[in-house]
């Protein structure tokens, strides 16, 4: 197989190699292969998985002829690799496809502006009222997580470092970050029964049952972005008499908020599509409550997918899926915003 | 912008302060804010297991009619934990290998121009809520698996998990379980990667330069030096799932009952989705059972969580 | 209550840090103009709450009512029948919706006539046929009867073209196939009547019970009526429901054997169940029925969900009084019924049944 042009690499390497764009050949012959049982009517499915393990077999057995075992194995485990990543692919574009899909078409101004209160048949509703509900509950766990989490950061990392609590509360965080999000719905369900009364679900303990998952990310992103600060601009305020905290809420806050900031705002992206926990917290209604302290349930947009999913009519699951897409854009848009919050602050590094 | 009017900017106010600023009035309170929030981490934790047991724990002892058909608290919580860690496992099994493919994918085979998208597409499945995650699996997931769940009782029903009557619409821990595995995916696959990335440039080089494949360079090279951060990874990845809840209460027909078989009609139910589903209809005492059961899963979740952190912090003590 | 007190400590303190996000939070826009052609008098709040069954009808009634009347706000929490009769007992509910009529077996009828100081008042408010669904390729009508259906739930006839299910349906196709029957996992009002309905009619062993036995090993749990008609997507099987949520998902739906006659599950076959019924109040008050699970009259469809209204003949707070007895004179009225009826599928209540109960309602005060 061998050609003059390769036979330069071959006198260094001092053994056979396969051609140049040995990859292509075997993959357009994968390809028609595929091709080949599409045509004899195995399904696109199997023609694709027909495809990808003639490819996956084929390409390392040439190498195994031409060149040895080794070669072969790293071939194998490259076209394994990328198979692996086009599997995983999949999923994500069948789900935002269905999701736009479905959504898209209900989608209106009457869906975004109005509730379903007094809503029945097939009367028009909308999540204006879970809309507002998710900004309010997870408007809540920010206002009570952020500064806890932030504060705790510079704990760790400016006062801390290295004492026993400090080492217990690296420890809990982190364990914290794997409570399950239904128990931190049930723990904040369980705290208002007894402090106000039994059954109690309302807009403030879904915020308590959210903040719970939200305090362990945000110390970590924060402790993360403080540990980048460099110590020379600490001993440098230090050496200029400045107070500690002076220096951290002058020099290393400002410093590192960019990446605070970013990852706050993933913080919240992370929790604001929690069903599980509101869904025991604060409760399903059909009306809109725009008081979070009110003793009556606060509607949020996954436990409004959930609740319209359960109505097993034609309209609640069209509903769902729309709750869907606003749930699906809400995260996106929050997500854009940290990565431009992360590229506008990410070239300073000092002020 | 006040900053002479600030007592704790003269250093001369307080006779106890030093050159750093220690003991002035304005970094006591800064002092005394830092640690009250990181005590506060403490106490809520505390309030945790605090509350969930006041709410919780007479669900340990009520009349036998509230434990769902199985008579008693052990009778029904353990079925709960079995199916929970099974679950978890699976899916586990499935994400493992794939997130550790892909991680390695962005981290060392892609070229660059790919692997920063990809990277980014990944970490965007993360952020897809889990009831978007519950509705697709259970409406366009499920029922395209019914031909593999068939095919999988025909051809493999010498193994217990395949063994019996395949379900005829999806609602199966088979097709959980793989929802469950494309959620923790980006979990693993991120931490992975940034951990392979870490892998010091020479020992990569050097490993190339004896004439390694590029395979033997991540077995060699890549592997040995991640290895307490893929452990993390995966347990990170293990966490989630032991505690993911409307995903597999959106998807999988549920019982009570301990069992490998994975693609019935009859599939174990997790502790999460027990609650999910049970609390909306209850009597008070049917509610501190359900209480209860979370405190066992929140039991659970710490030690596994706590066992992780041992591991890692032992893998980076070497 | 003391708890109401510390909340309101608690509330000040929050509020101002949580005022800047509720401003940004106004009406919805069809909630600013609701019902301002309404007449009616009636004002303020009552809340109910239990049985989810009547969830669909109580959203069509509290919308009709609340359209009548603009500055009346009903609320139905659609807890459970168990959480309902409890939270009307300790004051909660003004008044709850219940699946299984109030007895004293534990003591709940005893503790409702003291939180009344009177007999409650029970009236049937809502009936609605359950409708045994099928999927089956092939077949798009099905005769089956009591024994068969409860040899199917039960698990001792497994497969479609068993003797039992060909000798009702000599014309059918039916397949080689699994049966795969669908419950529900929760606990259900649908599942009682459903179960009470095997048990008093089909020979069912178990007690017939909101909950599933845990004893009986075949069959598919799926959660609530939308897990019921999701399970439904599978070939060979089989589930009951609401009848309305079968004809929402254009499910297919067998007939039941009734005397000599396969009856389809409709509003007007349920509806006649009713007259059909013995009485079985407990007091004058109460409306209860026996409901004629093993009826031989023609057209009548027995596989049907009774649900009641309760309330207290007399009420502390004179507005809780006239809203309460205002709300359950508009559900037992022929256009509460006819609201009902088109919105949630439900069958009107005879006229005969309905004109009894508007009298002990009438008489609230």
């Amino acid at each position: 197989m061998s050609n003059i042009d390769l036979s330069n690499e071959e006198t260094t390497l001092s053994h056979a190699t396969l051609p140049r764009g040995a990859q292509w050949l075997v993959g357009v012959a994968a390809i028609a292969l595929g091709g080949l049982a599409l045509v004899l009517g195995m399904g696109i499915v199997g023609a694709v998985v027909i495809g990808v393990l003639a490819f996956l077999i084929g390409y390392p057995l040439w190498a195994l002829l031409v060149e040895n075992r080794r070669s072969a194995t790293d071939k194998l485990i490259t076209g394994l690799v990328w198979t692996a990543f086009g599997i995983a692919v999949i999923p994500l574009i069948w789900l935002v496809y269905m999701v736009v899909a479905r959504g898209a078409s209900v989608i209106s101004p009457e869906f975004l502006t109005y509730s379903m209160r007094s809503v029945t048949g097939d009367e028009q509703g909308g999540l204006y009222h879970a809309l507002m509900g998710t900004l309010i509950v997870t408007g809540i766990a920010a206002l009570i997580s952020i500064p806890i989490g932030i504060m705790t950061a510079i704990y760790l990392i400016e006062y801390g470092k290295g004492n026993r609590l400090a080492k217990a509360i690296t420890f809990l965080v982190d364990v914290m970050t794997g409570i399950p999000s239904i128990v931190a719905g049930l723990f904040a369900f369980a705290l208002f029964t007894l402090l106000v009364g039994p059954g109690t679900r309302f807009g403030f303990g879904g915020g308590v049952a959210l903040s719970l998952l939200m305090i362990p990310t945000v110390v970590r992103s924060t402790e993360e972005m403080l540990k980048l600060v460099p110590d020379d601009l600490r001993e440098a305020a230090y050496a200029l008499g400045v107070p500690k905290w002076r220096t951290i809420t002058r020099m290393v806050l400002p410093t590192a908020i960019g990446g605070i900031v970013t990852g706050v705002v993933l913080a919240i992206s992370r929790v604001i599509g929690e069903t599980a926990p509101l869904l025991v917290a604060s409760g399903f209604n059909p009306n809109m409550n725009s008081n979070a302290f009110d003793d009556s349930p606060m509607m949020t947009v996954p436990v409004f997918i959930f609740t319209q999913l359960s109505e097993a009519t034609a309209k609640g699951v069209s509903y769902a899926w729309g709750g869907a897409l606003v749930l699906f854009v809400l995260v996106m848009v929050l997500n854009l915003i940290a990565r431009i919050v992360g590229t506008i602050f990410a070239p300073k590094t000092g002020r | 912008m006040t900053v002479a009017a600030d007592p704790g900017a003269d250093p001369g106010v307080d006779p106890k302060s030093d050159l750093s600023g220690r003991g002035s009035v304005g970094d006591v309170v800064f002092r005394g804010l830092a640690v009250a929030a990181a005590s506060l981490i403490l106490v809520a934790l505390a309030a945790v297991f605090i509350f969930l047991g006041i709410e919780g724990i007479p669900g340990f002892n009520v009349d036998a009619q509230h434990y769902a058909g199985q008579g008693s608290f052990l009778g029904l919580v353990v079925p709960l934990l079995f199916a929970t860690m099974y679950a978890a496992v699976l899916a586990l099994i499935i994400a493992v290998p794939f997130s550790v493919a892909i991680a390695l994918f962005i981290s060392h085979y892609a070229p660059r121009r790919v692997a920063v998208p990809v990277a980014y597409v990944i970490d965007l499945l993360a952020a897809v809520p889990s009831v978007v995650f519950g509705l697709w699996g259970a409406v366009a997931l499920g029922p395209y698996l019914v031909p593999a769940h068939a095919w999988l009782a025909e051809h493999l029903g010498w193994l217990p998990f395949f063994d019996g009557q395949p379900s005829g619409n999806g609602r199966t821990l088979f097709t959980a379980s793989i929802v469950l595995a494309v959620m923790i995916l980006p979990i693993i696959t991120s931490i992975c990667r940034e951990v392979f990335a870490q892998t010091p440039r020479l020992h990569e080089e050097a490993a190339l330069a004896l004439g390694a494949t590029r395979w033997e360079m991540v077995r060699y090279a890549v592997f040995p030096y991640a290895r307490s951060g893929m452990v993390s990874a995966v347990m990170l990845g293990l966490g989630r799932a032991l505690g993911e809840t409307m995903a597999i209460a959106m998807i999988a027909s549920p019982k009570v009952v301990i069992s490998l078989f994975i693609v019935g009609t009859q599939n174990p139910q997790t502790i999460a989705a027990h609650i999910a589903q049970g609390y909306k209809e209850s009597t008070p005492d049917r509610l501190s059972v359900l209480i209860a059961t979370g405190l066992v899963l929140f039991a659970f979740t710490f030690l596994v969580n706590a066992f992780a952190r041992w591991i890692v912090a032992r893998g980076r003590a070497k | 209550m003391n708890t109401t007190s510390l909340r309101r400590a608690l509330v000040p303190g929050i509020t101002a840090a949580a005022l800047a996000l509720t401003i940004s939070a106004c009406g919805a826009a069809n909630e600013k103009d609701s019902g301002s052609e309404g007449e009616g008098t009636l004002s303020g709040t009552i809340k109910g709450g239990g049985a989810s069954s009547q969830e669909k009808g109580q959203a069509a009634w509290v919308a009709g009512i609340q359209d009548a009347n603009p500055d009346l706000s009903v609320v139905y929490e659609p807890v459970g029948s168990g959480s309902g009769r409890e939270g009307f007992i300790s004051g909660g509910y003004l008044f709850a919706g219940t699946d299984s009529a109030l007895n004293d077996d534990e003591g709940e009828l005893t503790k409702a006539k003291e939180k009344c100081g009177a007999d409650p008042i029970q009236v049937p408010a809502y009936v609605s046929p359950i409708a045994v669904a099928f999927n089956v390729e092939g077949v798009d009508k099905l005769d089956l009867d009591a024994a068969t259906l409860t040899g199917i739930f039960s698990g001792k006839i497994t497969k479609w073209n068993d003797k039992a299910i060909t000798a009702l349906n000599p014309d059918a196709k039916l397949p080689d196939a699994a049966i795969t029957p669908v419950h529900r996992s929760d606990d259900s009002g649908t599942q009682e009547n459903f179960t009470d309905y095997l048990s008093k009619a089909g020979g069912w062993a178990e007690e017939p019970d909101g909950e599933w036995p845990a004893s009986i090993k075949v069959g598919e749990g799926a959660d609530g009526t939308s897990g019921v008609v999701t399970a439904m997507q599978g070939a060979g099987y089989i589930g009951f429901m609401d009848e309305s949520a079968a004809r929402e998902n254009d499910l297919t739906v067998a007939s039941i054997k009734v005397g000599e006659d396969f009856v389809e599950p409709t509003p007007e076959a349920a509806a006649k169940i009713l007259a059909a019924s013995k009485p079985a109040g407990l007091s004058d008050n109460d409306m209860a029925v026996e409901v004629a699970r093993t009826t031989t009259e023609a057209g009548v469809y027995p596989v049907v969900l009774v649900s009641y209204l309760l309330a207290c003949p007399t009420y502390e707070n004179a507005e809780d009084a006239a809203n309460v007895k205002g709300y359950l004179e508009y559900i037992l009225s022929e256009e509460g019924q006819k609201v009902s009826a088109e919105e949630a599928g439900s069958a009107p209540l005879d006229r005969e049944t309905a004109d009894k109960a508007l009298d002990l309602v009438g008489a609230i005060k």
